[in-house]
């Protein structure tokens, strides 16, 4: 359980730095009171034109954005930080002193930042999701709740193994700043269901950006869409991209040489 | 003592070199960095990619239109949106942050030229790569989702003017706004709200059709809806010829007042300015 003891303590370190700027928090609640608005004037003007959009009704289309603010709350503050740092550090050639550290290199280069505030997002998808549970007609058993959780830590971990795959690319390609930005873009469509996508983009959005598993699949355990065997692909593709990132990292990781020393 | 004379030239002659400079520049910066380029520009096709999938989706449940819009018309708009997007991209307020925060401006102070126009020219620079990188992605997009538009020469013509406002528009409003780091050193929050603004009236979240009828009387008296919505359903969007005309004066007149603004605004805040050596 070494890797854990190690997120923990940088969790930590991470959260009381962060803390000492209490101001940013209500820029951020500013910021996700902003796109949430937004987020409720879009469902409240499609649901002006129609009852459904492809069999989801509007507390369903809720939970939807209940769950893709959760996850963007947990990606901004786990996943982003940390894989922005590791490729400013392959860059600029300070990943040296990661290397000489006597720890599994992946793990600490996957855990070293956190931005605490930005989990204002996981506040607030957790609130939407309550109000969206309780529009929802049917009830919710402890069935749903646990295939709910499930998903949702295999799709965090899904979204960590795409992370690193593309940030891995910066010991071959120097400037990859603009990844970011398209992950940002692309990441908005988790929004909707993946189901109202075309077939190529609905496939892409599942096995190429794991969007669907990270949001879809979460969001169809709690509104009943869930068959068993959709959770156990996931958790197959889950643990197939955790290996292949894992290698891939491995491989890029011989490439790097440092700037200075 | 034999100095030679400064050839002086014509300050307008001056102010095109400028501008024609700047743009070089940024042509060349653009084609150096090609694939982060095409990076930045499909992460911003996300965007009306999934508008677009939702509205066709909801026009395909409600018997093939919504508000009179149909799912080929949805693909035009969100086809064009693309290209206005691309054109809107402006110095942002995020950049006069940086460049106030870290004092940058003052080696800009020293120039005997007005800092907005620098980057004016360099993003108008961009442009035409930009054009070029956004026909392939608009063929694409036009072959999945089978645009409908078929604007008459004189609609071609208004959208292509009012691409230009637009890009005024947007960019002098956008250094209004930048200015306010001369007083706080965090932008962020006012210009999100300013984003949030526009993505609701300007069309860029929706053509103005599908918005209740008080927000579009709203959109009326803002500038935002001259810089989506009004360049394109000049293309997309049958306007009648005094729709398309009076659409450039109104830009003209948000061109003007932008351009009065960053002026006001900019006496006030240079006076602010200080920073720590060069």
């Amino acid at each position: 359980m070494r890797p854990l003891r190690l997120a923990w303590l940088f969790f930590r370190v991470g959260a009381l730095n962060d803390l000492q700027y209490r101001a940013n928090f209500w820029l951020q609640l500013l910021q996700s009171a902003i796109q949430l608005g937004t987020g409720l004037a879009v469902l409240g003007l499609i649901f002006s034109q129609t009852l459904a959009l492809n069999g989801w009704s509007a507390p369903a289309l809720l939970a939807v954005m209940g769950v893709h603010i959760l996850m963007g709350g947990v990606i901004g503050v786990l996943i982003r930080p940390s894989m922005e740092r590791l490729r400013s550090d392959i860059r600029d050639g300070t990943f040296d002193f990661v290397l000489t550290k006597p720890e599994d290199v992946q793990v600490l280069s996957s855990v070293r930042e956190i931005r605490v505030w930005q989990g204002v997002d996981i506040l607030v998808g957790l609130v939407v999701l309550g109000v969206a549970i309780g529009q929802l007609q049917e009830s919710l058993g402890p069935i749903e709740a646990v295939a709910f959780g499930v998903a949702l830590v295999i799709g965090a971990l899904m979204i960590y193994s795409f992370w690193l795959v593309v940030t891995t690319v910066a010991f071959w390609i120097v400037r990859i700043d603009e990844i970011a930005e398209l992950f940002e873009g692309v990441y908005q469509s988790g929004r909707w269901p993946v189901t109202i996508y075309p077939e190529w983009l609905r496939v892409s959005l599942t096995f190429l950006v794991p969007i669907a598993f990270a949001v879809t699949v979460p969001a169809q355990a709690l509104t009943q869409r869930l068959t068993p065997e959709t959770l156990a692909l996931a958790a197959g593709f889950g643990v197939v991209a955790l290996l292949v990132s894992r290698a891939f990292f491995r491989i890029g990781l011989r490439r790097y040489s440092g700037a200075s020393a | 003592m034999n100095a030679t004379p400064i050839r002086l030239v014509s300050p307008l002659r001056g102010l095109v070199d400028v501008y024609l400079q700047e743009m070089k520049i940024a042509v060349a910066q653009q084609i150096q960095y090609r694939a982060a380029n095409y990076m930045y520009m499909l992460g911003m096709v996300a965007e009306p990619v999934v508008y677009l999938v939702v509205w066709q989706t909801v026009a395909a449940q409600q018997g093939g239109s919504v508000a009179g819009i149909t799912a080929g018309q949805f693909a035009a708009y969100y086809i064009v949106w693309t290209l206005v997007r691309n054109i809107n991209i402006v110095f942002t307020p995020y950049g006069w942050e940086e460049r106030i925060r870290e004092g940058r401006l003052s080696a800009q102070l020293l120039r005997p030229l007005f800092p907005i126009v620098e980057d004016l020219g360099f993003f108008l620079g961009w442009k035409p790569v930009v054009m070029l990188l956004w026909l392939p992605i608009a063929f694409f997009l036009a072959l999945i989702f089978h645009p409908v538009l078929n604007p008459s020469p004189l609609a071609v013509a208004v959208f292509a003017v009012s691409l230009l406002g637009a890009y005024l528009i947007r960019s002098l409003n956008q250094s209004s706004l930048g200015l306010i780091t001369f007083w706080t050193t965090r932008v962020g929050p006012v210009f999100q709200l300013y984003i949030a603004a526009e993505l609701l009236l300007s069309g860029r979240l929706v053509p103005m059709q599908l918005m209740p009828a008080w927000v579009q009387t709203l959109a009326n008296f803002l500038p935002f809806q001259w810089t989506f919505g009004f360049p394109i359903e000049a293309l997309v969007g049958n306007l009648s010829t005094a729709q398309l005309l009076g659409g450039l004066l109104a830009q003209l007149f948000w061109i003007v007042i932008g351009s009065i603004l960053v002026r006001v605004v900019w006496r006030f805040a240079v006076r602010r300015y200080s920073a720590v050596s060069g």
